[in-house]
């Protein structure tokens, strides 16, 4: 599907979600509760047919975080980005693992650099830091005078 | 760190594969689980090379991030490049001459020629034969020649800035790439005649580390990897970029998905490549090899996102802006990082010699993944 019919076979489908067009794909925001169901229509349906997540990434917005899901179908060739407001005092969300297997290394790398916790992930450890580093380097108040390169 | 132990409380043995181990090109560190000879579970721990370029990439402008990507998959740099250029010329809506679009893809081809070699070489070298590695180099060296005279490097090239290319092509370019491709044609049957056709090759790589359509979407696997599982997911042929549109190639596809498939398609994919470099050496336009940019770029607020092919599989660059003259977040989508997730799936149940094999065909490049 074109941009324009995806957006609008969207809307239809998600009719209390906040989607426009981005520079690419559309873009839909959804409440994190709301998250499982979501993926799940958009992965079942066979107009969209959402199979592939190709890139999950966390930004962090200094008053919340907004985790970045950027899916697009195999069969359709057609893409989208779904967003999900995380909020930065209990930074909670479930884990989409049962989705999609890439999903697994993927979360584990936003926990090890955000400190995003994922529920019902199945094996939730650092990645690229060791075990006993202390905080979340990427996000924005992170500061580590020993081993920060300020360019 | 986390403790390891000798044995699990089943009774099996745990084995630390590296992190200076000879197959894992680089500090790749495995634990895996061994009843006898047989994985049971593989665990990557990665991270040893992690030098996070998403950070430092917050706090450069937009003319000098790229140059950190070059150390990232290092054998894939233009492409890295590229991926980087394009991202921020969406942002900036430039456009590009169409020598400068030409001569990048001319570029991009000819590194992903110079890593399938070395790949074939090391491969062939990991799985007990020395002298392929020294057949590959013979016709890379011409490669890495033409690259030093364009770009001054031997590695960690740097060649594609956003608005076009750094430079004009070398006089020579031309003639050394003919070169290339006349020597690279004559040599390719050898090439077979060496590794493909080894009746130990292909013991070792047939029906090793099987991996289903299904599962290479699921794992997100993109690149070689995927298509020798049938999966279509040339980024260049289905959604193309830059001058890839104007251009007669195939993408290539096997259906097996076990070692040797893998294999096969890169082989394949290095004729495609000089298919793609003939059609175009001849025919560069004339012109500007670079559009007219400002000396610091601002990105207007937004978000951008580059899907394009590199050697190893779709690299994804994804800039949150904020309108100032660096980026708010910087997210690269690393090819080997979703390839290596499956590598558990791979190789279970398989011989520990086996697992050589399988990390040789999913072409690993380590500071790629630990980015």
């Amino acid at each position: 599907m074109e941009n324009e019919p995806l957006l609008n076979s969207l809307q239809t489908g998600f009719p209390e979600a906040t989607i426009a067009i981005g520079s690419d794909w559309p873009e839909m925001s959804i409440e994190s509760t709301q998250l499982l169901e979501v993926i799940e229509k958009l992965k079942g349906s066979d107009n969209w047919d959402f199979n592939y997540l190709f890139c999950e990434t966390c930004v962090d917005w200094k008053t919340h975080f907004t985790m970045v899901y950027h899916l697009s179908s195999t069969q359709f060739r057609h893409s989208m980005v779904l967003k999900a407001k995380v909020d930065r005092e209990i930074p909670q969300i479930e884990s989409v693992v049962k989705f999609y297997k890439t999903a697994e290394m993927l979360e584990r790398e936003v926990y090890d650099l955000f400190g995003i916790q994922f529920l019902n992930h199945p094996d939730l450890r650092r990645l690229l830091l060791t075990e006993d580093w202390v905080g979340y380097p990427l996000r924005k108040d992170y500061h580590d005078p020993i081993n920060m390169i300020k360019l | 760190m986390r403790n390891v132990v000798d044995t699990t409380p089943e009774g099996n043995m745990v084995l630390n594969v590296g992190p200076q181990h000879p197959s894992t090109h680089g500090v790749l560190h495995l634990f895996i689980t061994v009843n006898g000879e047989t994985i049971l579970n593989l665990d990557p721990n990665i991270g040893y090379i992690h030098r996070s370029i998403e950070k430092m990439c917050e706090s450069l402008s937009y003319r000098q991030f790229i140059y950190s990507t070059s150390r990232m998959d290092y054998l894939s740099a233009h492409m890295n490049n590229h991926g980087c250029a394009l991202t921020v010329e969406k942002g900036l809506q430039v456009e590009v001459p169409e020598r400068a679009e030409v001569i990048r893809i001319i570029i991009s081809e000819l590194t992903r020629l110079a890593s399938h070699q070395l790949w074939w070489g090391s491969l062939a070298m990991d799985l007990g034969a020395l002298s392929p590695f020294f057949y590959a180099f013979r016709e890379r060296e011409m490669i890495t020649d033409i690259m030093e005279e364009t770009c001054g490097a031997r590695l960690t090239m740097n060649y594609i800035v956003p608005g076009g290319v750094m430079a004009d092509i070398h006089p020579d370019f031309q003639r050394k790439v003919k070169e290339f491709i006349v020597q690279f044609k004559s040599k390719i049957g050898e090439y077979h005649e060496l590794v493909t056709d080894n009746v130990i090759f292909q013991n070792r790589t047939k029906g090793i580390g099987i991996l289903s359509k299904e599962d290479a979407i699921s794992y997100g696997c993109t690149g070689p990897t995927a298509r020798g599982s049938g999966l279509s997911c040339d980024i260049r042929k289905i959604y193309p970029y830059s001058a890839y549109k104007n251009i007669q190639f195939k993408e290539i596809l096997e259906t097996e998905g076990d070692s040797f498939a893998r294999y096969m398609v890169r082989m394949r994919e290095m004729e495609e490549s000089v298919h793609i470099i003939e059609q175009l050496i001849d025919n560069i336009p004339e012109g500007e090899f670079q559009a007219k940019t400002k000396a610091v770029l601002k990105l207007p607020k937004g978000e951008f996102y580059t899907r394009l092919e590199t050697a190893r599989g779709e690299l994804g660059v994804y800039i949150v802006s904020e309108g100032g003259t660096t980026p708010y977040r910087i997210k690269f989508r690393s090819p080997g990082f979703s390839n290596l997730s499956a590598l558990n799936h791979m190789v279970k149940g398989h011989k520990i010699g086996d697992l050589v094999s399988v990390m040789g065909t999913l072409d690993l490049v380590i500071p790629d993944i630990d980015r």
